[in-house]
């Protein structure tokens, strides 16, 4: 019993990086379908492109070079951003643009489509085995001893939290103040009614798609570091879980995705601590499904009215 | 006027050629490679470079070329009434013949039996994809069921292929009506994360169970069928057994045996078929696409969208619980591995490919995709991506498939 | 029932007791309140209109009579059962159905076809029956066909049976919607604006149809128009709204003097 509360600290400390990583992917899926209404199916392979892209980065430089890890840390990350939104710009643009107002299956079959091919991808240009991130950011930001029991945080976690915490700021204050987070909001609402208006509705959604892939981009590149482990299948799982997240949160909710990642992280790590740790996905897929039963529209989410 | 749309196609090309070169470059043109002295990238930029200049010739020559537009011919979508019995036949005949020609080596009869099953699933999932509307992404759980259901009842009561079959069904229709009946009045595209969800539930508890499923190895030594009460292997199971080759009086040949399983693969298909072809025609067929075309009218006629749906789900499903457990006598072994999620994303592409509600285009598709990386060797290792890529291409440029179904017409007589 | 809509029962109400009954429904989305306070009953056989200005709510009151929105509040019995919050095809299954303002068919199936399925759950035959193409079953398909092509001679759209529902004119379309409904054998058919869009020729012919229905069929009529001449020519009894709620209710002679009616309809000044 003594070492209840802080195991359950350090459960506390995982399941929210845990939760950043799937925040930062869930803001993706919620302002797709906040304005186009549908499920970009591939957004987790767009993440793992993201941390293929650091990965490789990191190889072309070299780590033995000299640099010092900050240098290359944020060259990886620029890098990957760059590359990854170019990505996701194109698969909107190749994929899902002109499927627009065809029923909703047809985008979605789309988006599977669009995710195997990227798997398939990657397995074939970098093979389907597990690659090892070079470990650059190493260290603790604090370790203490509870009671016989070893609260810690490492550096590269206590990153991907800080990194997660400025974004989020950074992204709700440009949804609500700059000029295309306006755009974007007035098409979430309505997409015709702002597109009657002059809004460039062909590049909000462009810019949605390059926003979310901008962040997947930086949860792939720093889950690279923080677990120094990546293969092309890590985009599946974590892209359905990152999508139980934007529905916890209440899907089409920006504040929504950063709480249910946070909330999912947190269920997630608490359950592993209790359950075989075989059964930790099984624990998102559940509840993923018991959401959608009880209540769709997630926590912070409008109830849609049926228009009849 | 000219010279800025000139100016406008000359830009476009370059944007679209630096758009490329950011795509591939870096994940085409270097490649990461696990090698003795750690992690190696390779570079080579010739196919990003070709890309590149692929992409942007393209963008300065096709604004200048008409495209013609690829249009079916009438006949294909219009009369296909009077040539379907002329496909039908040519397909049984086909099938049963092809065999016993120089064709039919072991390897072919055993791919084609594979792609029998897949045939048998598309048909399933095409139910409810096709003809519900409902997207499936979790059809190879079902599958998986209706394996596992005859591989437990095999190895605990050493129940025989033919009595189990219908259990195998009853058992994937079972669990689609538990699954099904509180999730099909979820919207579209969430019904999808669902079933994809329960497939992934399904898959992480057979791989996890050991002491029901035996974990991943999954279970060995299931019966082979059994054909007009004879056994098709080479020495009975049971002590003093008669094989079906001992009551013929031949001697037993490998391939004697694949060819009754490639011949019960078909007769499952050619009964799927059959029975979907009238479901369709049924009230509960008509059920289905008014509920497609417009549900909220469907409701305002008394009609119960969910056990409509239900119908469409558990017999989709139930012809996969079929599939399984004909797939674990085939193979004589489970395992989960079998039963991933790819699975399901193959099964799908297979209906979309084929045409969604298009009976005929479906098994054509089945055909097509399973046994393509048969006869081109190469083309095994792009198979999913190719698989991926057709998804794609045929929602941009066909959603209704290859050789889309022509609406049966109930008509009034005048 | 308050004493004013008592006198209004004309001579409809006073033969038989009602067998639609709405009390003090209300409705509403959030903040909103879309419809409050409305209470009115529709005798056997009788021609109930509802009106008033756009926006008065009339579509709201459909949609929680006919099960596609839960009321927040009121009673809706029908046939002596309070059928409020029920879902929508349990509604129908009771013998209420409707037609939508912008005609709801299935368009790519044909004209005979949409009569097949309203007959959905009229046709009993099980799964196994149809598998096998039996006897049974072939007399239900036949039979099904043969009810389809008496209400198609009823709202003469014989001619163009095996056309594509969405090919058909809009008059046409209107009456191949009420004849989908009219196949499951309603007690109570809704129309919603179905004089809408129709030429006066077409009009005309509505409201024979309706009257016939109801003659013929012995179906009572709810009907939200905003063709007066034919709301005041058909209806027995009318319900004006106005923001939701209730300003009059009576016979046409009674709803056209109303002060409150012309002021809705004619601004106060």
């Amino acid at each position: 019993m003594e070492t209840f509360f802080p195991q359950f600290l350090q459960q506390l400390i995982n399941g929210l990086s845990l939760g950043a990583i799937y925040a930062l992917i869930a803001i993706g899926y919620t302002m797709v379908y906040g304005i186009i209404g549908m499920i970009n199916f591939a957004h987790g392979e767009i993440y793992m492109i993201g941390a293929y892209v650091g990965l490789v980065t990191l190889t072309a430089i070299g780590t033995a070079a000299g640099y010092p890890p900050w240098l290359l840390v944020v060259a990886a990350l620029a890098i990957a951003i760059m590359v990854t939104s170019t990505y996701g710009w194109a698969v909107e643009r190749c994929a899902y643009r002109s499927l627009r107002g065809s029923p909703r299956l047809v985008p979605l079959i789309s988006a599977i489509g669009m995710s195997i091919f990227f798997q398939n991808y990657v397995v074939i240009l970098h093979s389907s085995r597990d690659l090892s991130v070079p470990e650059l950011i190493t260290g603790r930001l604090f370790s203490m001893d509870m009671g016989g029991f070893e609260v810690s945080m490492s550096n590269s976690r206590a990153l991907i939290l800080i990194v997660t915490v400025v974004l989020m700021v950074a992204v709700t204050l440009f949804i609500r103040h700059a000029r295309m987070g306006r755009a974007c909001r007035a098409c979430s609402q309505d997409i015709r009614m702002a597109g009657l208006l002059g809004i460039d509705v062909n590049k909000v959604i462009s810019f949605t798609f390059i926003l979310g892939a901008l962040l997947a981009a930086i949860g792939g590149v720093l889950i690279g570091l923080s677990i120094s482990k990546i293969n092309p299948f890590i985009g599946f799982l974590a892209g359905i879980k990152a999508f139980t997240a934007a529905v916890l949160g209440g899907i089409g909710s920006v504040p929504g995705a950063m709480l249910g990642g946070a909330l999912l992280g947190l269920v997630e790590t608490f359950a592993s601590a209790f359950l075989p740790t075989e059964y930790k996905d099984m624990v998102s897929f559940g509840l993923l499904i018991v959401i959608l039963l009880i209540r769709p529209s997630g926590l912070l989410g409008r109830p849609e009215v049926e228009k009849v | 006027m000219r010279e800025t749309t000139k100016t406008k196609i000359l830009k476009d090309a370059f944007i679209a050629a630096a758009v490329t070169a950011v795509l591939t470059f870096p994940m085409v043109g270097m490649r990461l490679n696990v090698e003795s002295t750690g992690l190696v990238l390779h570079k080579n930029f010739l196919w990003p470079t070709v890309a590149v200049l692929v992409v942007f010739l393209a963008r300065l020559v096709l604004p200048f070329v008409l495209i013609p537009k690829v249009s079916v011919p009438a006949a294909w979508t219009q009369k296909a009434v009077d040539y379907k019995k002329w496909w039908l036949g040519a397909f049984v005949v086909l099938a049963l013949v092809w065999p016993f020609t120089p064709l039919g080596s072991g390897a072919m009869v055993t791919a084609m039996t594979m792609a029998m099953i897949y045939i048998l699933l598309a048909l399933g999932l095409n139910i409810v994809v096709g003809y519900a509307g409902l997207l499936d992404l979790g059809h190879a759980a079902f599958y998986a069921i209706g394996a596992y259901t005859y591989a437990l009842l095999n190895l605990h009561f050493g129940l025989g292929f033919w009595e189990a079959l219908p259990l195998a069904g009853l058992s994937a229709g079972l669990f689609s009506i538990l699954l099904g009946f509180p999730i099909l009045r979820l919207r579209g595209d969430y019904l999808a994360i669902v079933t994809l969800g329960f497939g992934e539930i399904v898959r992480i508890t057979l791989n996890n169970w050991d002491s029901l499923t035996h974990g991943p190895d999954g279970i060995n030594n299931i019966s082979k069928p059994t054909l007009l009460g004879y056994e098709i292997t080479r020495r009975s199971r049971v002590e003093d057994g008669t094989t079906l080759w001992q009551a013929l009086g031949i001697d037993y040949n490998h391939i004697y045996q694949q060819l009754v399983l490639y011949f019960i693969a078909f007769l499952l298909v050619v009964v799927a078929a059959f029975l979907i072809s009238r479901l369709v025609k049924m009230p509960v067929g008509r059920a289905w696409e008014a509920l497609r075309e417009d549900e909220i009218a469907c409701r305002s006629l008394a009609l119960n969208p969910t056990i409509i749906k239900l119908t469409a789900f558990s017999l989709g499903c139930m012809f996969a619980g079929f599939a399984g457990a004909f797939y674990a006598a085939f193979l004589g072994s489970v395992t989960p591995a079998s039963f991933e999620f790819i699975e399901s994303a193959i099964i799908l592409s297979i209906v979309v490919l084929g045409g969604m509600g298009s009976q005929r285009g479906v098994i054509l598709a089945a055909l097509a995709l399973t046994l393509l990386p048969e006869f081109a060797r190469g083309f095994a290792e792009y198979r999913m991506l190719i698989f991926g890529a057709v998804m794609v291409l045929m929602m941009v440029w066909r959603p209704q498939g290859l050789w889309p179904a022509s609406r049966r017409r109930v008509e009034l007589p005048s | 029932m308050s004493g004013d809509a008592a006198e209004a029962v004309a001579k409809n109400a006073a033969e038989s007791a009602p067998i639609l009954s709405v009390g003090r429904l209300q409705m509403r989305f959030g903040g909103l309140v879309a419809v409050d306070g409305i209470t009115f009953d529709v005798a056997d056989k009788e021609i109930y209109a509802i009106i008033g200005p756009n926006g008065a709510g009339k579509t709201t009151v459909f949609n929680c009579i006919s099960g596609f929105y839960k009321p927040t509040a009121g009673d809706i019995v029908f046939d002596g059962i309070n059928i409020a919050g029920r879902s929508s095809h349990d509604i129908a299954g009771r013998g209420i159905v409707r037609t939508f303002q912008n005609v709801r068919l299935f368009r790519n199936m044909t004209v005979v076809e949409n009569l097949l399925v309203a007959q959905h759950t009229q046709l009993k035959t099980g799964l196994l029956h149809g598998l096998l193409n039996t006897r049974a079953y072939q007399r239900s398909e036949k039979e099904a066909l043969e009810r389809a092509a008496f209400w198609l001679d009823k709202v003469s759209l014989r001619e163009v049976a095996n056309r594509e529902a969405g090919n058909l004119s809009y008059g046409q379309q209107r009456r191949l919607e009420i004849a989908r409904c009219m196949i499951t054998r309603p007690q109570l058919l809704m129309l919603d604006e179905p004089a809408a869009g129709l030429n006066p020729q077409e009009t005309v012919a509505l409201d024979q149809l309706i009257r016939d229905l109801r003659d013929t069929c012995s179906v009572s009529v709810l009907l939200i128009e905003h063709d007066m001449s034919l709301v005041m020519e058909i209806s027995d009894r009318i319900l004006v709204m106005e923001y939701g709620q209730p300003i009059a209710e009576g016979t046409p002679e009674k709803v056209r003097n109303d002060p409150n009616v012309i002021r809705a309809y004619l601004g106060s000044e």
